[in-house]
């Protein structure tokens, strides 16, 4: 009987770090950006740490989102050392007049509308709010995607269970609607979808 | 923080100007990235959040009369049939701007709402929208692409109005420039045929035409409370206005 019960206990227990620690790890598929980049060594050549540098905001309100490789050849146009990444850079995109096909962490399903204009000018906003501090650091983290939804991971959030999760983690639609109505705004559908 | 205080969008369509062309159709199907039309659609069974419909007087000869009569969602303001049939909740009457939204993602494809609404504004994705190959570099990024098995109605370009507000937002504005949104439909019009913008803005070239005398709405006497208004000097095209559908195709 007490064999039993302990037998019972371990397969409780085996299950549970299956599914609390083995699961996540399947679920996320690691994936490479195209090339290694430094914000840091970006931001300290250029003389500006100011995002909207590069990811600019028009005055028409359209977030222009990454910079286009031509941005990058304006100083590019040969490897700038010799490290893998600029010869990759140079080769396969300058050269080729290619876009990088970047791995996006905060891109958003297909039908979300999210307006940077809005965010940033209106509600004055921080970049660092939602994206942390990606501008200084100095490596591109590991981008892991969802084998499922093919989402990014920072969509979900890094934990699981969302259990005493980290303020500003995660942009699922409760995460966009628990500060919305916070702020008393306006939670219609369309407003954030399209 | 502000924010915009409530709008009740809506237009005004004068059929006396209305050729027929069908420009309002095309542009909403692009501007809305309504596919082409499958090869076995018929008119039920297509996608036509715009849709004009050609009617006549049933006359015979000198007596004949026909006129063509552009039909979208008519954002009902009082209990929206579509909104209390839905039982997701995939559709409501946003009371910031009037609009009735239809959420595709949330849609069982039950098509309750195809039922309740009195003026076939509705329609049912009965296939997976597909291009022509390079077409797809046509897609209007604004607007995402419904998939088969829901249903999908007019918004009036809701796309369009999230423009205008991240423009009005990136200059610092509250409020949207009203010359910055207008439907595809009324922005395609040869004849300039369709006036849109806020029936709550006194000042405003809809709120005026829709008090027009010549103005009336489709089958009033439902109670329903349409946005969408039309206008005619002719007294049987005003005369069609509270005959249902069936009775207008049999003439």
């Amino acid at each position: 009987m007490i064999r039993g019960l302990c037998f019972f206990l371990i397969g409780v227990a085996a299950i549970q770090v299956a599914g609390w620690v083995g699961l996540p790890k399947a679920l996320y598929v690691t994936k490479a950006q195209p090339f290694e980049y430094r914000h840091k060594t970006h931001a300290e050549k250029s003389g500006s740490a100011e995002c909207d540098g590069c990811h600019t905001l028009g005055a028409d309100g359209v977030f222009a989102g990454l910079p286009k490789t031509e941005s990058c050849a304006a100083c590019h146009t040969e490897p700038q050392g010799k490290s893998a990444a600029e010869a990759t850079l140079v080769s396969s995109y300058v050269k080729t007049e290619k876009e990088t096909p970047w791995l996006v962490y905060a891109r958003q399903p297909a039908n979300v509308r999210f307006s940077h204009a809005i965010h940033t000018k209106r509600a004055k906003l921080a970049c660092e709010r939602c994206h942390g501090k990606h501008g200084e650091s100095d490596t591109l983290r590991p981008y892991q995607e969802n084998r499922i939804s093919g989402y990014s991971r920072d969509i979900w959030g890094r934990s699981i269970s969302r259990w005493k999760r980290v303020a500003n983690e995660g942009m699922k639609m409760d995460d966009c609607e628990g500060c919305h109505k916070q702020q008393g705004f306006d939670t219609g559908c369309l407003s954030c979808h399209r | 923080m502000k924010t915009q205080k409530p709008r009740r969008y809506g237009m005004v369509i004068d059929l006396d100007r209305c050729t027929g062309c069908g420009a309002c159709m095309t542009a909403c199907a692009a501007e809305n990235n309504v596919a082409p039309g499958h090869a076995k659609a018929t008119p039920r069974t297509g996608l036509t959040p715009m849709l004009v419909q050609r009617v006549s007087n049933g006359g015979a000869g000198a007596d004949r009369r026909e006129v063509f009569i552009p039909v979208t969602c008519m954002h009902c303001e009082h209990e929206t049939p579509c909104v209390t049939v839905c039982p997701q909740q995939a559709v409501e009457l946003d009371k910031a701007t009037g609009i009735v939204n239809q959420m595709p993602q949330r849609c069982l494809g039950c098509r309750y709402c195809m039922t309740a609404c009195a003026y076939h504004a509705r329609y049912f994705n009965w296939w997976d929208p597909e291009w022509p190959v390079g077409m797809e570099r046509t897609l209007n990024p604004g607007v995402a692409v419904r998939m088969r098995g829901v249903v999908e109605k007019c918004n009036f370009c809701h796309g369009r109005l999230h423009e205008a507000e991240d423009k009005a937002a990136a200059a610092g504005k509250a409020e949207i420039d009203p010359a910055d949104y207008r439907p595809a439909c009324v922005e395609a019009c040869a004849t300039q045929a369709i006036v849109f913008g806020d029936l709550n803005d006194p000042a405003s070239d809809v709120r005026k035409a829709s008090r027009h005398e010549d103005s009336f709405r489709l089958l009033a006497r439902l109670g329903t409370e349409p946005k969408v208004y039309y206008r005619s000097k002719q007294e049987w095209v005003r005369g069609l206005a509270e005959r249902g559908q069936q009775e207008v195709r049999r003439g």
